[in-house]
């Protein structure tokens, strides 16, 4: 049944439904709705027998998720930004150990300068960390998303990162399906540990690894992580299955059926984009979208077929590699068929509208072949200059843009 | 005997007002305490750098006319400890929370109290994180209501004082926002003290813990402070969205004033930073 709840309530209903039984909490914006009514249910007693825990940092929230993972337990917590960055170290040890973590990244920018609003700098920033990311387009796929989180993890030992945009998405009101219980319990089995500590069959986890092994480890945990690869559509299809509507998968394509230019995004703002190559469309463009849902393991295949038509491809990023690009351009440029032109577009950092009339200019453009390898949409060049202008060799002194 | 000193707006940067805080919030109070120690101490706030952490508490310092620097949540006193190394000259003050500087930046707390570096840090204590929404922070007192801790909180608080004491820190007080004249002579004497100088500060976020207490408005909770009253109201088990009042639920009474005293080198003493003993 569709109802009208935001979008962090409907990611926290969809993860009490899985039944975690660890839940850490740690306070960090646009992330916080989503523990607070975690934590509401288990006080209700809707979610017993769950252990909600508010840690005293993001490091310990992760490190306390490890914990009670290596002790058995299906564990949950959600952050963001800074948040992200500063469990870092604990990230990479879930993902070394095999830990099927799930957490939620509720998409941030990160500072310096301070800046609450969506971009993708923090999931970026952890995209190799051995954790699989699957990124929402919108309330519904955070919630389906989630779901299917759990069982991909469980399934194949590996920790999974659902990234959700901060405010966009988290604190939407949007029409949103969360199914029932049952459904859910059909679908994801109870947590079996592959391996736990218990004193009665002792086990020894952490253990040191020296160069005879290290790269053996690292190649199985590779491995692992490709299968998600091939189990992420058959997940997709069972959840379909379970709750009677479709779920995802590793890419979604939207009009590319004879597409001369093909839009590949990843985020919220599938959404805008769609509405933006309708009207396209309407005045006869030939444009389409490609959503990706699966960024790590990146869907190579899924994208270089999806690409087989593209004439030209424009890859939208929330995010910067300082000094390189978009992250996902890099990454599809790796998947793109040879020879086709490919436009980057940094969009939307730090919380910046991207909004429907910024896109159709800038696929226009893109249209007839006028952009550059790489965009920044909407940038603000009279700012820049300002800027520039008091850099050394000018008259202000200031290290940076400055506030007041 | 503290005189009034009406000086201190030329400390501010009044282009950045209207500020953040919310009506009622101690946060204010405290940091106009801290405007009229310092607008008595000096012309100009040249000599005086600012590095404050992440939340309502570390906001305030956006709004002093000095250097300030803004920091990720908890690291206040680390970047302030560079700070000095590069800079010992400086009178170096760090605004920090009770969850900044607490929970996720405890730990370089009880370093910076250790090594005894000459500093100034102000701690507001609140109970609880105001700037994401009131969520339970390491000093919520047991049985209290946050957005973190529907059934009361289960945890004890930490004592911030004995724990920065315990940690090696040379001068250590504690004030509260009701009593801002008690907040001036210590804060005053932290910033004599060579070396690591502590000051907690309780103040109440009014919109959050107060709210989700019960406690009333700002001046309720205010007056509250003075009489030392309950802090969570034992109304709320006639209320109708009724939790179960939990028995411990009173802000423990904490001793105010100097609570700490003496003298040991400072580090910048001890790395050879600056001449002998003041
Ligand atoms: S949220 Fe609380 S601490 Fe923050 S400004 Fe408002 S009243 Fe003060």
């Amino acid at each position: 049944m569709r109802e009208q709840i935001e979008g962090s309530q409907a990611v926290a209903r969809a993860v009490a439904l899985c039944r975690p039984q660890v839940v850490c909490a740690y306070p960090i914006t646009p992330q916080t709705h989503i523990v607070e009514a975690l934590g509401a249910r288990v006080k209700e007693g809707s979610l017993a027998p769950c252990q909600f825990i508010n840690v005293e940092s993001e490091f310990a929230a992760m490190s306390v998720s490890i914990g009670a993972s290596a002790g058995g337990s299906r564990a949950y917590t959600a952050t963001a930004s800074q948040g992200l960055l500063f469990m870092a170290e604990a990230v990479y040890n879930a993902s070394g150990l095999g830990l099927p973590i799930v957490m939620t990244v509720a998409n941030r920018a990160i500072g310096a300068p301070i800046n609450i609003w969506n971009d993708h700098s923090d999931s970026m920033a952890l995209r190799d960390a051995g954790w699989v990311q699957l990124f929402a387009a919108d309330n519904q796929s955070a919630v389906d998303l989630h779901i299917q989180a759990f069982r991909l993890a469980e399934e194949l030992s590996v920790p999974v990162m659902v990234c959700v945009d901060g405010f966009s998405l988290t604190h939407a009101v949007e029409g949103i399906d969360v199914p029932d219980q049952e459904s859910v319990d059909s679908f994801l089995p109870p947590f079996v540990p592959r391996q736990r500590l218990d004193p009665d069959e002792p086990v020894t986890i952490g253990a040191m690894v020296g160069p005879e092994a290290f790269t053996e480890v690292r190649y199985l945990a590779h491995a692992r992580m490709r299968r998600a690869l091939d189990l992420m559509p058959v997940i997709a299809a069972e959840f379909a299955a379970a709750v009677g509507r479709g779920g995802g998968g590793l890419v979604e394509p939207y009009r590319l059926e004879g597409a001369d230019l093909v839009v590949v995004a990843q985020g919220s703002v599938i959404g805008t984009l769609c509405d933006a190559i309708d009207e396209l469309r309407d005045e006869g463009i030939s444009v389409g979208a490609l959503a990706v849902t699966v960024y790590r393991p990146f869907p190579v295949d899924a994208v270089r077929a999806a690409l087989a038509g593209a004439r030209r491809v424009v890859v939208i990023d929330r995010a910067l590699a300082t000094g390189e690009g978009g992250f996902l351009a890099a990454d599809v440029r790796r998947a793109a068929p040879a020879g086709t032109p490919l436009h980057g577009v940094i969009a939307g950092l730090g919380g910046r509208p991207v909004t429907r009339a910024s896109l159709r200019r800038c696929l226009e453009e893109a249209s007839r072949g006028l952009l550059g390898e790489l965009a920044w949409l909407d940038l603000d060049t009279t700012l820049i200059e300002k800027e520039l202008a008091g850099l050394p060799g000018g008259t202000d002194v200031h290290a940076g843009p400055h506030a007041g | 005997m503290i005189e009034a000193a009406p000086t201190e707006k030329r400390l501010l940067r009044l282009d950045m007002m209207p500020h953040m805080l919310c009506p009622g919030c101690g946060h204010g109070i405290v940091f106009d305490a801290m405007l009229r120690v310092l607008a008595r101490r000096y012309e100009t706030l040249d000599g005086v750098a600012f590095v404050a952490g992440i939340g309502c508490s570390s906001r305030v310092v956006g709004y002093v006319d000095s250097a300030t620097m803004h920091t990720t949540h908890g690291r206040p006193l680390t970047f302030a400890t560079g700070l000095k190394l590069a800079r010992p000259d400086l009178k170096v003050i760090v605004v920090t929370g009770d969850g900044d500087g607490l929970s996720i930046g405890g730990n370089h707390l009880i370093h910076a109290a250790r090594r005894n570096i000459d500093l100034t840090c102000v701690l507001f204590n609140n109970e609880i994180y105001g700037m994401t929404g009131g969520q339970l922070a390491p000093t919520t007192v047991p049985g209290a209501f946050t957005s973190t801790s529907p059934e009361g909180n289960h945890e004890e608080p930490f004592d911030a004082a004995r724990l920065v004491e315990a940690a090696g820190a040379t001068f250590v007080a504690r004030a509260q926002s009701f009593r801002t004249r008690l907040f001036e002579e210590v804060f005053a004497e932290a910033l004599d003290h060579p070396g690591f100088s502590f000051v907690e500060v309780l103040t109440d976020c009014t919109e959050y813990f107060g709210r989700t207490n019960h406690l009333g408005t700002g001046a309720d909770l205010l007056f509250a402070q003075g009489r030392e009253e309950p802090a969570v109201d034992a109304d709320l088990a006639t209320r109708p969205t009724l939790r179960p009042v939990p028995e411990k639920r009173t802000r423990p009474t904490l001793a105010t004033g100097v609570l700490h005293r003496s003298r040991r080198s400072t580090l910048e003493e001890a790395m050879g930073l600056v001449g002998g003993a003041r």
